[in-house]
């Protein structure tokens, strides 16, 4: 039983994919939540592999969710963050690389604050790489769990309407979730002040609202972006009470909504700025979820990345039972 | 060199094998208390599934029974290439303490049902644990062997022992598959 | 005393006397002496076989960057006039954004005289417009154009200040020479790694608009059109650019503009998969600006073609696409950039390439050269107008390797370079492996 279309080695975003391979990603994740609820959550697949969680941006909550989706697997996993303040040099991450590959790491997942940069190092070591968030790129792990978390609450994907509410000019949770959506059929569209949207929006095959009432009365889920402190330093709007006034999603324009509307959003989230607490904590949020498919989805992404080499395939194929 | 099909056990065939070992296993375990029935994925499934049927309508107890896909305790990922589908896993309920059938559609060389051990282990300590397989064909590679047996069968390490069941196959049968010089 | 150069049997086009026609040309003494079929063979003369060539004045690049004084482990004026006289160019204009900044006649006499032993291209030093090109106070024109200077620019940098800009243009009209600016607006660019449209949007590169090159290129139009002066638009890019330009020169404004051989031949889908070397300013853009920017070179907008040619070192480039440094080599590749995307497809001719890459060049800034009329000095470009070859940086004369063409076959190569009437290029054919 083989799969219909390997991933490559690399997993850099989600734009490369076809629908094909990401609904094998959503389908292999199944079987890994289910191990997180055993009791002992770990299975001996991945035993003996390296990964190194190379971290050159701060993430508390995306590297803990890699941590146990490569500890569950049973892979040793070493963490490797750099300063964290400023960007780090190009020539740190060539020379990263080159030691990573001088030490025969299996699996490296990176954050770095450069577009491309997942690629960069990709093209340049042997090891699986997994886009853990380049840049305002992309982050493919978040857009496949928000996909997963899609998927189990209305059982498909396509022809849902799903709207990215928020700062997308800078997000890339945000492309993930354009790419894996369209892929998928879905009807996608976007929701913010126009300031904080690429101005080439309008080519990127989505609908754009300007008010969130019309996003809400159109969607059958929303994903909300968190705001960054820095936008409004930067100029992109005036003040994070004007945006949470005009673009905030609060359950009174939510029970305004003709249907139930999901809510997501890929955390940490600025309560009372993009999203209201009782909207967060409310009965259509699926948050929590979230995070638990977060662990599944990068166990099945380990998962099918460590495919063995091909060519002991033949040796190993007399017959199992 | 060309494939031949010869047909080892028909649809009938299977059907008093099964209803043989479902006998053999409320047997060896003197009844149905405790008794959880396993199948490992995928055909083992369908034949647990079948099993506990025939257990129901010979006993009237419905055992619990449970599903193991052990791909991701297999002892040769590294080499296989593509990542192999990952079937589900559901048991019903704690373990402990229960007297577990692993029921499989072919035994070979052991290493599906070692890994089976080794998953179960991991949800916990049966009481105990017996193997159930409908077809045995020799040429192990490991020290297993099964305490309820459909049919032995002599075949050689190029041969294939195909187990057929309906929800998959559209038939329910037992074939070999050899490849000859003609 | 070099002995006289004769070049027989090659297609002559000089534009500046309207001659196209196979024929022969004698050089002596430094300068041309003649042009005819019937020139007749002084004893001592080199011959150079040119059947099948095209023989024209020499091209001139006025904007390339040579990186010496201070990085001259990415390129010195040597290197760079070497590989100038390899693209068939025979002088190049230095800008001055080098470390230290060329900002006073002592560094002026620098590029001069490294310029004249290099024995290549000629090398004319463009002078900073502000002292260290830091935007505040003008640097002294005077000095500098008596050192050799022969134009003023704070390329590298906008001048953000259009009072600086306004005053540079009255003041250079005391000397004669333009004042050549890098348009861009600093806060609509700043942090942009390419142009701002769908693909910067697909991978997740903060844009630079087309805005940015125009607001400050119309900026410069009307401030040449208060003060008289001449001002140069360096490497444009922008379709609205060339409106600006043709509405100045409509109204008889003295603005000149040059393009970029990559700007008419590439575009930003040149940066898929982060490409450094397709990462310069102003950025490749789109299949619509690249029209525009080919028919305002057949139309005479545009009035020359320039490199831009910028070394980076190898290490400088191999880094994440936002935080690589912008600028690629140019020198080695223009001729055949601009022979495949404009000759080859049918947008200009021949003559019309040399206009632009020879006559205009010389005529707008007052250079030597741009003529094979008897008595203009002998810098002669002999290059095969049909000639395929593919590009391998490895073989570049240049220091810099970071070309996006590495690998392409082009149409178009130079054959013979001649500087003063010396030649100081040859193509090598045995490197060619032929």
């Amino acid at each position: 039983m083989t799969p219909p279309a390997p991933l490559g080695k690399d997993l850099l975003g989600l734009e490369p994919l076809s629908g094909e391979q990401i609904r094998l990603i959503l389908d292999t994740a199944e079987p890994f939540k289910e191990i997180s609820e055993r009791a002992i959550k770990k299975v001996p697949t991945l035993r003996g592999s390296t990964v190194v969680n190379l971290f050159f941006e701060n993430s508390t909550r995306t590297r803990i969710s890699f941590e146990f989706a490569e500890k569950r697997l049973s892979a040793d996993t070493v963490n490797v963050s750099s300063g964290g303040s400023s960007v780090a040099k190009g020539e740190t991450l060539v020379d990263t690389a080159r030691n990573l590959e001088a030490m025969r790491i299996d699996m490296v997942v990176i954050r770095h604050g450069a577009s491309g940069a997942a690629k960069f190092l990709a093209e340049r070591i042997e090891s699986n790489v997994i886009n853990a968030g380049d840049g305002t790129h992309e982050h493919p792990t978040q857009g496949l769990l928000d996909l997963l978390t899609l998927r189990d609450h209305f059982k498909r994907i396509e022809g849902l309407r799903v709207c990215i509410c928020g700062d997308v000019l800078h997000s890339r949770v945000a492309r993930s979730n354009i790419w894996g959506l369209r892929k998928l059929g879905a009807e996608v569209a976007v929701c913010g002040p126009r300031s904080l949207l690429p101005s080439a929006i309008d080519e990127m095959g989505v609908t754009v609202f300007s008010r969130i009432e019309d996003a809400i009365e159109w969607s059958d889920a929303l994903n909300i972006l968190r705001l960054q402190l820095e936008r409004m330093t930067a100029g992109y709007i005036p003040s994070l009470r004007e945006y949470n006034k005009v673009f905030g999603v609060t359950r009174e324009r939510l029970e305004r909504a003709p249907r139930d509307v999901l809510i997501l959003h890929p955390g940490p989230m600025n309560r009372g700025v993009e999203i209201d607490s009782d909207v967060a904590d409310g009965p259509h949020s699926v948050i929590l979820p979230q995070v638990t498919n977060g662990v599944a989805v990068r166990m099945a992404v380990l998962y099918l990345l460590s495919g063995g080499k091909p060519e002991l395939a033949e040796a190993a194929k007399t017959g199992k039972a | 060199m060309t494939e031949h099909t010869e047909t080892i056990l028909d649809a009938s065939a299977v059907e008093r094998t099964l209803r043989r070992m479902a006998g053999e296993i409320v047997e060896a375990n003197g009844g149905t208390d405790n008794l959880v029935i396993v199948g490992i994925q995928r055909r083992g499934v369908q034949l647990a599934g079948r099993i506990v049927a025939l257990i129901k309508a010979s006993d009237g107890v419905e055992v619990p029974r449970g599903a193991l896909d052990i791909t991701l305790y297999r002892d040769d990922l590294q080499t296989i290439g593509p990542r192999p589908v990952v079937g589900s896993t559901q048991l019903p309920g704690e373990i402990d303490g229960s007297n577990i059938v692993i029921v499989d559609d072919v035994l070979f060389t052991g290493r599906t049902i070692r890994a089976a051990l080794d998953e179960l282990a991991d949800f916990g300590r049966p009481s105990r644990i017996k193997l159930a397989v409908l077809i045995d064909r020799g040429g192990r590679e490991l020290p297993i062997q099964p305490d309820i047996v459909g049919k032995k069968v002599d075949a050689r390490p190029s041969d294939r022992v195909d187990v057929q069941v309906d929800e998959l196959d559209g038939r329910s049968a037992v074939v070999l598959v050899s490849k000859r010089f003609e | 005393m070099t002995r006289p150069v004769l070049l027989t049997g090659g297609r002559v086009l000089d534009p500046s006397q309207g001659t196209d026609m196979v024929a022969d040309v004698l050089l002596s003494d430094g300068t041309v002496q003649a042009v005819g079929r019937d020139i007749g063979r002084p004893d001592d003369a080199v011959v150079v076989d040119c059947a099948g060539l095209i023989v024209s004045p020499g091209f001139i690049d006025v904007h390339c960057h040579l990186r010496e004084p201070g990085r001259a482990d990415v390129e010195t004026i040597a290197s760079g006039a070497r590989a100038a006289a390899a693209g068939g160019f025979t002088a190049v204009c230095a800008m001055p954004n080098t470390d230290p900044v060329i900002d006073n006649p002592a560094a002026v006499g620098f590029v001069v005289r490294q310029g004249l032993r290099a024995g290549a291209a000629r090398v004319y030093p463009i002078g900073a417009i502000s002292v260290g090109q830091r935007g505040e106070a003008l640097a002294e024109f005077g000095e500098m154009v008596d050192s050799g200077a022969i134009a003023v620019s704070d390329d590298g940098k906008p001048v953000v200040s259009a009072q600086l800009m306004r005053t540079a243009l009255e003041y250079a009209r005391t000397f004669g020479i333009p004042v050549i600016d890098h348009c861009e607006d600093p806060t609509l660019a700043a942090g942009g790694a390419m142009n701002e449209g769908v693909v910067s949007a697909r991978l997740g590169l903060k844009g630079i608009p087309d805005e940015a090159e125009e607001i400050m290129a119309i900026r410069d139009i009307l401030l040449a059109r208060l003060t008289r002066g001449h001002v140069h638009l360096a490497h444009m890019s922008t379709k609205g650019s060339v409106e600006l330009i043709r509405w100045g020169k409509d109204r008889g404004i003295n603005v000149t503009a040059e393009v970029c051989p990559h700007h008419l031949s590439l575009t930003e889908e040149a940066v898929e998969g982060y490409d450094t070397n397709a990462k310069m300013n102003p950025p490749l853009r789109t299949a619509e600006d690249v029209a525009m920017l080919r028919e305002a070179v057949r139309d005479g907008t545009i009035d020359l073609v320039a490199t831009d040619h910028a070394p980076h070192h190898y290490d400088e480039k191999e880094r994440e696409f936002q935080n690589a440094p912008n600028g690629i080599v140019g020198l080695e590749t223009a001729l055949s950039v601009v022979v495949d995307s404009l000759v080859v497809p049918g947008h200009i001719d021949f003559g019309t390439l040399v206009q632009r890459m020879s006559c205009s060049p010389a005529r707008l800034f007052g250079l030597p050269g741009g003529s094979l009329r008897a008595g203009t000095p002998a810098d002669v470009t002999i290059f095969d107008p049909a000639r395929r070859w593919t590009v391998d940086p490895t073989k570049f004369l240049s220091k810099g390797r970071n070309t996006p063409y590495a690998g392409m076959t082009l149409t178009g190569r130079t054959i013979h370079t001649v500087v003063g009437g010396e030649i100081v290029y040859s193509l090598d054919e045995r490197r060619e492996g032929k």
